[in-house]
């Protein structure tokens, strides 16, 4: 229970007789009382003892309905932006890419936008980047943003000063180096945010730190993909980046499923786990039976296209809900640290 | 850095009057956060976070405490432990903060500058420990300063000040490591074989300034047995980043290429 919760009132819906030998028996059979409210109460230390009440040793993530949503949306744009270099480079649709470069525009300015409503004092959101700190995840982050949302502008600028037809022998150039760069720190932009909860001290994320990475990037590829495709561009690259994307994630999703410990827990169970598992069937192997049964049709590719999105967008809620969850679980905190101990220990005395 | 300050606190002598907790709360003024009761022991703090600095636990184990020869049929026996912030030789707190916020002072301990801080959250999910929280509605970080104001001006924390049996002891980091090894052999000589001190020296952590006797298992103390600085995953997570970086890349130029 947080500090500054009232505490739970047990209120019966009638202390009779009867309550009261349940509650007796119930205590002699399991050593825990559950009231009238559904608390357990009486769960006292003995006999086990080897905790303390069972109460969280980590802090919960504090972060809000912004961060998620800013995993989703800077990863359709950073991959937006790359989707768009190398469309130009490989001369796709002119239109296409036109579109793909809004998309990581409006991303960075939304991202952004979401990241400094987060913040416990937003006015002071300029100390993001006060000093440059190769170890923290959240620092280079912010760079990486800031340098996003310069590349991205430079491509776009440029690009619509080209395509209205101005003529400029800088223009050309300065158009190729903001899609080039704005594609590099697109890529850093939708993989660095695993790295971001994979880095931290909650079980559940750093076990899957190797994972979570590939996984949203591979959720900005398909989402990227799947906003093109509703935007009309139902081209042969948008349907191969879609099933590559869906593809993928239906690995991901058979991986995180055979994930069976302590600590992967709140990937299975609760909230977290149920809208893990809901968004990644979304997005994984929904979406790839969607494109391959009607991958002729222009429905069918929307479908898969909003499904995908939907999984992505739902996927990245689930992740951050299953560090909460595991944040509260001490158990899980002391087998995996025991684990950890007991490998580290085995190593030492086999060299 | 020549001055090591540190904490050893003692849970073989703490009798859990909580005076830590009310001299820090005042001489900090830290804001009142509810006194909630658990429904599980005489602890009505729980846990340390944003408003709660100090925090006396209340241990109730079916252990002998030493040589207690009592009614050796139903050990029993009740501990307290003055937890705080460890102030972490390799600190996750620290290295996450984006903003500079955190950092080291000429004593050693890890501080949290509130001038600075714009709340974004990341130090709390890095400590290994669970210390550092945001404070609502305030929108800041906070936790223990270890009194650096006091310490600037060569007085001791409050919450060692005020405690009445030294189960909170100031000083030298060198100094009170081995007054807690001098301490458990003490213990152990008097009958109590499952005395320990707690300062995890061989995690990357790297010890801590903030150092702890106590009895039986850290887990019972909710002390993470191993905690890691998060740092140590900064490799394999930005190796797998990056990697995935290059397949994207090549998928998104296949798919063109096609």
């Amino acid at each position: 229970m947080a500090a500054g919760e009232k505490p739970v009132v047990p209120s019966h819906p009638k202390a009779s007789e009867e309550r009261l030998d349940a509650i007796r028996n119930e205590a002699a059979a399991t050593g825990k009382v559950v009231t009238g409210a559904g608390r357990v109460y009486a769960n006292a230390q003995i006999p086990g003892a080897e905790d303390y009440y069972n109460l969280p040793v980590l802090k919960p993530p504090t972060w809000t309905w912004e961060v998620p949503l800013y995993f989703f949306v800077g990863g359709i744009a950073g991959v937006s932006s790359v989707i768009a270099f190398v469309g130009h480079l490989f001369h796709a649709d002119p239109p296409m890419v036109r579109v793909a470069l809004w998309i990581a525009f409006v991303g960075t300015g939304l991202c952004p936008a979401l990241l400094i409503s987060d913040l416990g004092r937003p006015l002071r959101f300029l100390n993001m980047l006060r000093v440059f700190k190769w170890r923290s995840a959240m620092s280079m982050g912010s760079w990486i943003l800031a340098a996003f949302g310069g590349c991205a502008f430079l491509a776009l600028a440029t690009n619509e000063l080209i395509l209205y037809g101005i003529q400029n022998p800088f223009l050309p150039p300065l158009r190729w180096v903001g899609e080039f760069t704005g594609a590099v720190t697109g890529l850093l932009l939708a993989s660095y945010t695993g790295v971001l909860i994979g880095a931290t001290a909650i079980p559940v994320w750093y076990e899957n730190r190797r994972l979570i990475p590939a996984h949203f990037l591979t959720s900005g590829l398909g989402g990227s993909s799947a906003i093109l495709e509703l935007f009309g561009f139902l081209l042969p690259a948008t349907q191969i980046l879609g099933f590559a994307a869906a593809g993928i994630e239906t690995v991901v999703g058979v991986i995180l499923e055979s994930r069976l410990g302590r600590v992967d827990a709140p990937l299975h169970h609760g909230k977290s786990g149920w809208t893990m598992r809901i968004a990644g069937t979304l997005e994984g192997p929904i979406a790839l039976l969607v494109r391959i049964l009607w991958h002729g049709s222009a429905k069918g590719r929307y479908a898969a296209a909003a499904c995908f999105l939907l999984g992505a967008l739902c996927s990245r809620y689930a992740w951050i809900w299953a560090g909460r969850a595991s944040a509260h679980d001490p158990q899980a905190l002391f087998e995996s640290q025991h684990a950890a101990m007991t490998a580290s220990r085995a190593a030492r005395r086999t060299p | 850095m020549t001055h090591k300050a540190a904490f050893l606190t003692d849970a073989t002598i703490c009798i859990g009057c909580k005076a830590c907790e009310v001299a820090c709360k005042e001489w900090n003024e830290v804001p009142e956060d509810g006194l909630v009761w658990s429904g599980f022991s005489y602890d009505n703090t729980q846990a340390l976070g944003a408003s709660t600095w100090r925090h006396v636990m209340f241990l109730e184990q079916p252990a002998t405490a030493g040589p207690q020869q009592i009614d050796m049929e139903n050990p029993f026996r009740w501990i307290f432990l003055s937890d705080v912030c460890k102030h972490c030789a390799n600190s996750g707190c620290l290295e996450a903060c984006p903003t500079g916020a955190i950092v080291r002072t000429n004593v050693g301990s890890v501080l949290v500058q509130s001038d600075v801080c714009n709340g974004c959250g990341y130090c709390v999910v890095s400590c290994p420990f669970g210390v550092v929280d945001k404070r609502h509605p305030d929108g800041r970080a906070f936790k223990c300063t270890f009194c650096y104001d006091r310490q600037s001006a060569e007085m001791i924390p409050a919450c060692a000040k005020a405690c009445p049996t030294q189960s909170i002891r100031f000083g030298e980091l060198d100094e009170l490591r081995k007054e807690a090894d001098v301490r458990v052999a003490e213990l152990q000589h008097r009958g109590y074989t499952d005395a320990q001190v707690y300062d995890p020296l061989q995690t990357s952590v790297g010890g801590t300034h903030a150092i702890f006797v106590i009895l039986g298992q850290p887990d019972a103390y909710n002390l993470p047995p191993a905690p890691e600085v998060p740092t140590i995953y900064l490799k394999s997570a930005w190796t797998s980043a990056l990697v995935s970086a290059l397949v994207l890349a090549a998928i998104v130029c296949a798919a063109f290429l096609f």
